[in-house]
């Protein structure tokens, strides 16, 4: 292992480390709903995405029905099929690796993935954030739901922030302009960089302000969606 | 949850999953519809940060929360390790909520 790929480890254990407290708190959230522990495990094992498991748990135990749950998680993860366009070359052609790679695809894989210069690092980065969350928040669901009514709440701790922080942060190089100072590389297409910056962060302001403009009208999931019409205002 | 509902869930978000990759390879993927999917996927995440940073429930999530993620963006911008940035992001929340900040 490298340097870099030491820096990417700790860089991924500690979204790890906070998706496995959330998932302390989904495994309370599922016992408490009424689920078996055997049951909640099986489910984080299997769908892996902890907005939608969430959102379908709280679905049924406001009162609605197992349809309804099911519509609103896949709703929320629909947004999958457009990141796997994105992340397909790092998924590679072999179909064991392919197979595995789209059950592990999240959102935090995915922006790290992004957030690298070269393809192998991109797949470096793809692989051990999706493992390093797949073993952080299955182990979390398992204690949280064995713990039960005993675990808190994560808003306590901030993790809440966590989330869209870290996300922030791997967005962040690609829409800022490229630096220029001494000891970075020379700039090969310096220009052609601050425009492709300049793009990225028109796409991603409009981006945001549609889903928050649509997030209080329609249900979850569907403004990230919509935002993808931000990608518009880089055809011209 | 039933076990029947969540083996729907499960394989409706791996069928989501699987067909970027299963569509890629019918798909020519030129280097502009490669940099259009970029932006895509750039749009999307913008987005899952503005939403999760602002909002809970179809509602304003508070002031604790886009405080810490605002703490947490100036600490990235100012290029500090990625770690320091998650945990001032989450700490500045935890420390505004425990002062009694929403």
């Amino acid at each position: 292992m490298g340097t870099v790929d030491r820096a990417l480890v700790r860089d991924v254990s500690a979204i790890a480390l906070a998706s496995g407290v959330v998932g302390i708190s989904f495994g309370a959230l599922a016992v408490a709903a009424g689920m078996p522990v055997w049951l909640a495990l099986f489910m984080s094992v299997v769908v892996f995405a902890g907005g939608s498991q969430f959102v379908a748990v709280g679905v049924v135990a406001a009162g609605g029905s197992p349809v309804a749950a099911v519509f609103a998680g896949l709703l929320l993860n629909a947004r999958h099929l457009p990141f796997g366009l994105a992340v397909a070359d790092v998924l590679g052609r072999r179909w064991p690796t392919r197979l595995l790679g789209a059950h592990l695809m999240v959102d935090e894989s995915v922006a790290f993935a992004l957030a690298q210069p070269d393809p192998a690092r991109r797949r470096a980065a793809y692989w051990w954030c999706s493992g390093l969350l797949f073993v952080g928040w299955n182990l979390g669901v398992t204690v949280g739901s064995v713990a039960g009514s005993a675990v808190g709440d994560p808003a306590t701790l901030g993790l809440d922030a966590a989330f869209p922080a870290s996300l922030l942060a791997l967005l962040l190089p690609g829409l800022l302009p490229p630096r220029k100072t001494s000891d970075a590389a020379p700039p090969v297409d310096g220009a052609g960089a601050e425009d492709k910056a300049a793009r990225a962060r028109r796409v991603a302001l409009v981006g945001a302000v549609i889903a928050l403009a649509t997030t209080p009208f329609l249900p979850a999931g569907v403004p990230i969606l919509l935002a993808l019409l931000a990608v518009g205002v880089a055809l011209r | 949850m039933t076990l029947y509902s969540i083996l729907v869930l499960a394989a409706g978000t791996y069928a989501f999953r699987l067909a970027g990759p299963l569509l890629s390879d019918r798909l020519q993927v030129s280097a502009r519809a490669q940099e259009l999917m970029s932006l895509a996927t750039i749009a999307m995440l913008s987005a899952l940060v503005a939403t999760a940073t602002l909002t809970a429930q179809g509602g304003f999530a508070g002031w604790a929360r886009p405080a810490g993620v605002l703490v947490g963006a100036l600490l990235a911008w100012k290029r500090l390790p990625f770690v320091v940035v998650v945990a001032a992001a989450a700490l500045t929340a935890a420390g505004l909520r425990l002062a009694g900040v929403p």
